[in-house]
């Protein structure tokens, strides 16, 4: 007889679920209550009225939820002297964060678009050089520009809070453009040149729209860092113009009598919403547009 | 449509300590095809852009249709260019790309239409005006390209190495296409390429060009048939011209010694006097002819290799001294590996270089 020689079993299918993945989604979903716990115990307590959180229930739900803290810390909650609320704040953060963005973004991009035609040797390690620079704690800077905008005049005010934050945003913005338009085929600076179009005209009609995952990113840094941005404001927006940041800390900082812990933290969420809206609006933009510069820088 | 000529007068160009040009003289009449071949690095691409205004020179003139445009802005120079790399606007659709240059001079909206039309049409892209470059495949952004430069009106249309981001096929399209154009339009063409196969066939003229120098610059015929060195003979022509060193010896004619083998050179239209020297002799793969052993002129040599190319076959021979070169021969050959051939070199299609400066001799 001969021994019918027997087909070698095909490589099985590796199983979907082994242990290390149990491990891996194990992880993830400890990872992702550690972080969402503090946020349930914020919602949960500005929905409860006083009495309910003196019991001391943390993580219960509330029995009687209502909004009241969110109105009062909305409207009424007192920061400092005046007692009008955090709705104050926004419209200040609104005021500082709307020029500072659009401003920044556009003197980082022209800067970055003149920058990108700069090839010298050794421009990669200046600019590298650059961005180290921007990481210099921004306490340094704070007495001599108090000293400047004193001496030019403009002291403590919208404008002087509005060009803080352009300089400080120029670094980041040039260096995110400038890589961005360096990445870009030379010849098609050169074909527009060649059609005509003048330094401006290249920036605004062919460079800029091409940029436009670029800008996004930029409004999404621009927008979370200056609306974060607390020492900045505090120290150079002048008492009318405090942003929400100094606002929220002035509600949560100075109480009389007993800690309002749900109008503390309506007013913390209620500070928070801007950042989180544009994180969950744009992640994925965000992402891409961050991945995109680290490679091309 | 008007057409310039270009004249270029001792052109100098360099980069911080380095010479890319010096001394350079060009013209190119109205209406010619003008190829500069050469490797990478030998100045060609830089020379295109110094006649577009895309890069500054150090001395020297550039006129176009007898204007000075040394110092011109690119647009005001009266020619248009296309790129290696496309380089069409990405945000824009195919018919805003074309306009784009028309629209920032100014150019009447009818007239702008009219130029747009008549581009497109003539470069089969009318159903595509209205899509974006990146939903193009890569020859239909090169025509787009070409497009762009047409609807300028230009006196002198510049190419640099429009053909070679395209795959073989399409650049052999392409390449009819421009030839198609440059006939049909009847215009001043510059083209840069270190293709010898698109630099033969479309110029009128070619520049070889090394080292920032042009070292011949004839018609595709001329230089195939007869380069003044032994660069532009390796450079130009595929498969590659096979050189054979060796000696001239004049006795009762000139003859050139391989070794065993005695190559006649009668009928070699010698530039100077020959005199005894060391020399190299080159010939193209397709001028060698197989003949019988009993010719006084044959040369015997052994096969290593037989390349079957389609129409013909590449055999690849050895000589006695084991110098080795390679020809032309039928598709149906009856030649293997091994087999020894007698071949000849006809004295006409023949090309010998001094062996130290490389001239033709």
């Amino acid at each position: 007889m001969t021994a019918v020689a027997q087909p070698l079993p095909a490589a099985r299918r590796p199983k979907r679920m082994t242990p290390a993945r149990w491990g891996l989604y194990a992880f993830i979903f400890i990872t992702a209550l550690y972080f969402l716990l503090p946020l349930y115990v914020m919602v949960v307590t500005s929905l409860k009225p006083m009495a309910e959180i003196r019991q001391g229930n943390l993580l219960a739900l509330p029995v009687a939820p209502s909004i009241d803290a969110w109105v009062k810390a909305w409207t009424s909650a007192c920061t400092g002297l005046t007692c009008q609320g955090i709705k104050i704040g926004f419209l200040n953060s609104l005021r500082i964060l709307v020029p500072s963005v659009v401003i920044s973004i556009l003197v980082g991009s022209l800067t970055g678009y003149a920058l990108s035609l700069w090839r010298v040797r050794g421009a990669n390690i200046l600019f590298g050089t650059m961005m180290v620079v921007a990481f210099i704690p921004y306490q340094v800077f704070i007495y001599p520009l108090v000293r400047v905008f004193s001496f030019t005049g403009l002291g403590q005010s919208l404008s002087t809070i509005v060009i803080i934050h352009t300089i400080f945003g120029l670094p980041t913005m040039t260096l995110l453009f400038r890589n961005y338009f360096a990445s870009l085929p030379v010849e098609l600076f050169k074909a527009a040149r060649v059609d005509g179009a003048g330094f401006y005209q290249i920036y605004a009609l062919i460079m800029m729209p091409m940029a436009i995952p670029m800008i996004v990113v930029a409004v999404i840094l621009q927008t979370t860092g200056i609306w974060n941005d607390f020492i900045l404001g505090l120290v150079f927006a002048g008492r009318d113009n405090l942003p929400m940041t100094v606002q929220l800390n002035n509600i949560v900082n100075s109480t009389q009598g007993e800690r309002a812990y749900n109008v503390d933290m309506a007013a913390t969420l209620l500070t928070a919403l801007l950042p989180l809206a544009v994180y969950f609006g744009s992640g994925r933009w965000f992402v891409r547009g961050i991945a995109a510069g680290a490679v091309k820088g | 449509m008007q057409k310039s000529n270009v004249d270029i007068r001792s052109l100098q160009i360099g980069f911080g300590g380095l010479k890319v040009l010096e001394n350079l003289d060009l013209h190119v009449g109205a209406s010619e095809f003008l190829v500069l071949l050469g490797p990478s690095g030998c100045g060609k691409s830089t020379l295109l852009n110094a006649i577009a205004g895309l890069i500054d020179v150090r001395g020297g003139e550039i006129h176009v249709g007898g204007r000075d445009v040394t110092w011109a802005e690119p647009k005001d120079r009266g020619i248009a260019m296309v790129f290696q790399s496309y380089a069409l606007y990405p945000r824009m659709s195919v018919r805003r790309n074309m306009s784009f240059g028309l629209t920032v001079a100014g150019t009447p909206r009818d007239e702008i239409e009219r130029r747009v039309g008549e581009a497109a049409q003539m470069l089969r892209l009318t159903s595509l005006l209205d899509r974006r470059p990146s939903e193009l495949s890569g020859g239909q952004r090169q025509r787009v390209a070409i497009g762009r430069a047409l609807v300028r009106h230009a006196g002198v249309y510049l190419f640099d190495e429009p053909l070679s981001n395209l795959d073989a096929q399409l650049r052999a399209e392409l390449r009819v296409e421009i030839k198609r154009l440059h006939a049909r339009l009847g215009a001043t063409m510059i083209y840069v390429t270190h293709d010898q196969i698109e630099a033969l066939t479309l110029a009128d003229r070619i520049a070889v060009m090394q080292g920032g120098v042009i070292q011949q610059l004839d018609t595709p015929k001329k230089i195939y048939r007869e380069p003044v060195n032994r660069f532009v003979a390796s450079f130009v022509g595929s498969p590659a011209m096979n050189f054979i060193p060796g000696q001239l010896a004049r006795g009762s004619e000139v003859a050139f010694i391989a070794g065993v083998n005695r190559v006649s050179l009668n009928g070699y239209a010698f530039r100077s006097q020959p005199t005894d020297a060391p020399a190299v002799l080159g010939i193209r793969p397709e001028h060698i002819e197989l003949t019988a052993s009993n010719d006084p002129s044959a040369v015997s040599a052994r096969v290593e290799m037989v390349e079957p190319m389609g129409a013909d076959t590449l055999i690849w021979c050895r000589l006695a001294d084991s110098t080795a070169f390679s020809f032309r021969h039928d598709a149906d050959a009856q030649v293997r590996v091994g087999d020894t051939l007698n071949v000849r070199f006809p004295a006409e299609a023949l090309s010998l270089f001094d062996e130290t400066s490389g001239q033709r001799l």
